[in-house]
């Protein structure tokens, strides 16, 4: 299957006056599970909705495979946008859904789908207007893995599945990514079940795209440090300060950039206690209100 | 499944490891593959591979092209080797240092190594 890359540059997008994406530019080599992480109202939908030629930008450009998406029937064949819920007709049935998707996608898998209808249990006759938020969200999820469009977007699509049906979406997710690689792009809130899916996570926040890395390498910069106070503010001098707990006479910080082998030789010889940082720890801290000024994320955007 | 306290390539190296190390993988055995592995523990493969990456450069691990990847035939005796210069360092002064603040005496752990040792016999 052939791989699209993903090029956006200066990217803005306003609504009236509101500008929703803010100047982003980032660039995905394609083939690769890809994490959109963002609060509320960040961009992450927005940003999405310009990549599936669903809205054009306002201004700066994108290009899937060398071609602007944006009424650009080619490339809107090779993509598959799924919200959550899935942004069905209410008066269509789940087998007149389904005929619509493989007529719209060409690599659409017939057998695949028929495999995930019957690991969801859909029932095919029944109107969408009928089906529960789950149901609904199970529609959308095997549309998007059957369609195997070379660009996949999940968009918050499992948020109505209990957890046994979101795992076994990230089963198969995986398992199909493995079997016909492609890029998948998957925006969440629920970083802590699927953080460890992504090779590469993007952070958006208020419109701008304050992180992108390579998962591991994101975890990497992040670090926690506990011990006592002085020792603590000692070590933490000059470092990016995320958050910072007191406890008794404990003190604990999280800093992000990469400590030194030096600052870790001192932090164990002041008897402090080095440890790791989660994904979903780090996007809290990132994208809080009280959180980094926007010189410092933009100082942390760059590796 | 896994800790937060290192990095999961890290983890699934060291799982590797202990696997060596206790016998459950034999030399020149395969190992399974990365997909193996990333669907097993549902993280992405390219997170696998780069802890089957570490192990190859480390030489414990290494690639038949087109079929996958074994264990290499020094890997158990380099592993046993590396644990035992940590040993000291890792088990024993660790120990100490936790007697020492919770005041158990030497003599006592000496006993009970002796203890332990008779039993063994």
């Amino acid at each position: 299957m052939m791989t699209l890359g993903i090029e956006v540059n200066n990217l803005q997008l306003k609504y009236g006056s509101f500008a929703a994406i803010k100047n982003v530019t980032f660039s995905l080599a394609g083939g690769r599970i890809y994490g959109l992480l963002g609060r509320n109202g960040s961009g992450k939908t927005s940003l999405l909705s310009i990549l599936a030629s669903y809205r054009e930008q306002t201004n700066g450009q994108v290009t899937i495979g060398g071609e602007a998406p944006f009424e650009n029937a080619k490339i809107m064949e090779q993509v598959c946008f799924i919200q959550e819920s899935g942004s069905f007709s209410d008066s269509s049935s789940v087998s007149d859904v389904l005929r619509l998707s493989a007529s719209c996608w060409p690599n659409w898998d017939s057998e695949y789908a028929a495999h995930l209808i019957a690991l969801y249990d859909l029932p095919l006759k029944k109107l969408v207007s009928a089906l529960s938020r789950g149901m609904k969200s199970a529609l959308g999820v095997t549309i998007g893995l059957a369609s195997r469009a070379p660009v996949t977007i999940f968009d918050e699509a499992y948020l109505g599945m209990d957890a046994p049906s979101r795992y076994a979406f990230y089963d198969e997710l995986l398992k199909d990514y493995m079997e016909t690689p492609r890029t998948f792009i998957i925006s969440t809130h629920l970083i802590e079940e699927v953080g460890s899916l992504f090779e590469e996570v993007l952070i958006l926040d208020q419109g701008r795209l304050i992180m992108h890395e390579e998962t591991d390498v994101l975890k990497s910069r992040g670090a926690s440090i506990t011990g006592s106070e002085q020792a603590v503010d000692q070590i933490t001098e000059g470092l990016t300060i995320l958050g910072q707990q007191m406890l008794g006479r404990t003190k604990s910080v999280t800093v992000f950039g990469e400590l030194t082998e030096e600052h870790r030789k001192h932090a164990l010889a002041l008897g402090l206690e080095l440890g790791p940082v989660s994904l979903q720890d780090l996007f809290v801290h990132l994208t809080k209100k009280e959180g980094l000024s926007n010189e410092q994320k933009e100082k942390a955007s760059r590796p | 499944m896994f800790d937060d306290r290192s990095p999961i390539y890290q983890q699934i190296a060291d799982k590797i490891k202990d696997d060596i190390v206790s016998g459950i993988l034999q030399e020149d055995e395969q190992v399974m593959s990365t997909n193996q592995y990333a669907a097993f523990y549902r993280i992405n493969p390219a997170t696998a591979a780069k802890g089957f990456h570490l192990l190859t450069e480390e030489g414990i691990l290494y690639k038949k092209r087109g079929i996958g990847m074994f264990v290499s035939g020094e890997a158990k005796q380099s592993l046993l080797r590396q644990r035992r210069e940590r040993f000291f360092e890792e088990v024993v002064d660790r120990m100490l240092a936790e007697a020492e603040t919770i005041g158990v005496p030497i003599s006592e752990i000496i006993g009970r190594i002796e203890q332990a040792k008779g039993s063994d016999e």
